[in-house]
């Protein structure tokens, strides 16, 4: 492990321990589609320098809830796999995958991408549920974004199964993709003494003073947001990391 | 009506692909493809044991963590976290596993193998085996052999390999035995059966299995020496 002090003094200096600039992204950026394409409905495995990510999209049908009959609904669960990384153990997700699951859930509902009344199969009886599974393979920094990229792509990847009746017949997917009319992305931008980085490695993070995740829609409208980190952030900080996360959501985008 | 395959031979394997050195953050991994059941292992430790009473002070403990990934099922989402199947399995590769591995090294620590299932078409715990004897190999811990897995059985009457799910599951009688082999000795590590068969039937299968085991293990020494070729290594199977 790198030391914080070291991280933090480089930052001052305006370096990263790798080599990189601020508002650089490890290479490659890569997104593979349908890597588990018997089982899931869609998924796909993003690649992030050293940071991997899988995420596989499962449709069932449920009941809608009173308040929105006419919706089908998203969920989204995340769960930091001990195969991925040493700090991780065994176990119920930890507040980690809870907030990753959250962030991810949020950028992707909030943008309303994904029309949810497409989702409803019949008022107040039957809709579909779109269940995104996130698991980090190699968890080496920016799993946010990495996840984001990975949940979204594995819905852009997602094709409706077959119904007979009124069962899903899982082995048969059709041709129809999901309702999907946009891609939404995410780009978190952390704060090291008074720098502004992308794409940190796992060292970079911990050394962060904070961090704000921002997704966006495709016309760059902002969509969802969450602050992390410990240490406050000023009004005009706020607003260079929005600007500094649009302008690489935009890159990531193209990857997709 | 005999059982028939149509895309290979009764005794061929699906086609496999293997390759070491996934996970950059373990201290060894692999992936390990056959069909479309692919798995992913990755080891990490030697690492003190808690609790302190699970400490053996003659050798390290190997410890195997089997998981299928919640959309890795044929059907509806697998609901995550451990059940008694995902446990006995990892207790079971854990079996299969120890018999080459030499901890006395390490006392008091734990050797942990983590089995990640990304698609499932029959065959999991094998290629599990498979993909955590190499990353054991990976990680460069001393040991006697690979271990090789392939599930044999009678589909229909017909005795074969390397069963997929439409096999598994096929109406008309399946007995299925997933059989994990040190290739180098030929004894068996892991033997498990579901279904009815008579003894000729079942010595038929094994022996499918056992020429299965070496297909599967050059497949497996390949991925080894391409690691340090830097190349990806794909043998079809028959």
């Amino acid at each position: 492990m790198i030391p914080k002090t070291y991280i933090q003094t480089l930052a001052k200096k305006n370096a990263r321990h790798d080599g990189r600039r601020f508002d650089e992204f490890r290479q490659p950026v890569l997104v593979e589609y349908a890597v588990s394409a018997k089982s899931a409905e869609g998924s796909a495995r993003v690649t992030m320098g050293n940071t991997i990510v899988v995420a596989g999209v499962k449709l069932e049908f449920g009941q809608p809830y009173p308040d929105t009959p006419d919706e089908g609904s998203i969920m989204i669960s995340a769960e930091m796999l001990p195969l991925s990384s040493p700090e991780y153990e065994s176990g119920p997700p930890g507040i980690e995958a809870i907030e990753l699951a959250r962030v991810v859930d949020r950028g992707i509902r909030e943008s309303k991408a994904l029309d949810f009344k497409k989702l409803c199969v019949k008022s107040g009886e039957k809709m579909w549920t779109v269940m995104i599974d996130i698991y980090p393979i190699n968890a080496s920094g920016n799993l946010f974004d990495a996840s984001a990229l990975a949940a979204i792509a594995a819905l852009k990847n997602a094709r409706f199964p077959k119904v007979e009746d009124d069962k899903v017949v899982y082995k048969e997917p059709t041709d129809e993709p999901m309702p999907l009319s946009f891609m939404p992305v995410s780009c978190t931008v952390h704060k090291i003494g008074d720098k502004f980085l992308v794409d940190p490695t796992r060292d970079e993070e911990l050394a962060a003073d904070a961090r704000l995740t921002v997704a966006f829609t495709e016309k760059g409208e902002v969509c969802a947001m969450q602050k992390g980190g410990e240490k406050p952030l000023t009004h005009t900080e706020v607003f260079a990391m929005v600007d500094l996360a649009a302008l690489k959501a935009g890159e990531l985008r193209k990857c997709l | 009506m005999a059982y028939t395959r149509t895309d290979r031979a009764l005794n061929g394997l699906r086609p496999m692909e293997a390759k070491v050195g996934v996970i950059k953050n373990a201290r060894g991994s692999a992936m390990f493809k056959i069909g479309k059941t692919i798995a992913y292992a990755a080891v990490y430790g030697p690492r003190e044991m808690h609790p302190k009473f699970m400490q053996n002070v003659e050798r390290g403990t190997l410890r195997c963590n089997y998981n299928m990934m919640a959309f890795s099922g044929s059907g509806n989402r697998v609901r995550p976290g451990p059940n008694r199947r995902s446990r006995e399995i990892g207790l079971v590769t854990q079996n299969a596993l120890a018999p080459v591995l030499d901890l006395t090294e390490y006392p008091k620590t734990v050797v942990d193998v983590y089995i990640e299932l990304l698609q499932t078409d029959a065959g999991t715990r094998c290629a599990g085996i498979c993909a955590a004897s190499l990353a054991l190999a990976d990680a460069g811990f001393k040991m006697k052999d690979l271990v090789c897995a392939v599930s044999c059985g009678i589909v229909g009457g017909t005795p074969v390999v390397d069963l997929d799910y439409s096999e598994e599951s096929y109406d008309d009688h399946s007995v299925d035995i997933p059989i994990a082999m040190i290739p180098r000795t030929g004894e068996i590590t892991l033997m498990q059966l579901d279904g009815v068969l008579t003894r000729e039937q079942l010595e038929k299968a094994v022996l499918l299995a056992r020429d299965g085991i070496q297909k599967i293990y050059e497949v497996q020494k390949a991925a080894l020496k391409a690691k340090f070729a830097d190349g990806k290594i794909s043998l079809e199977g028959e």
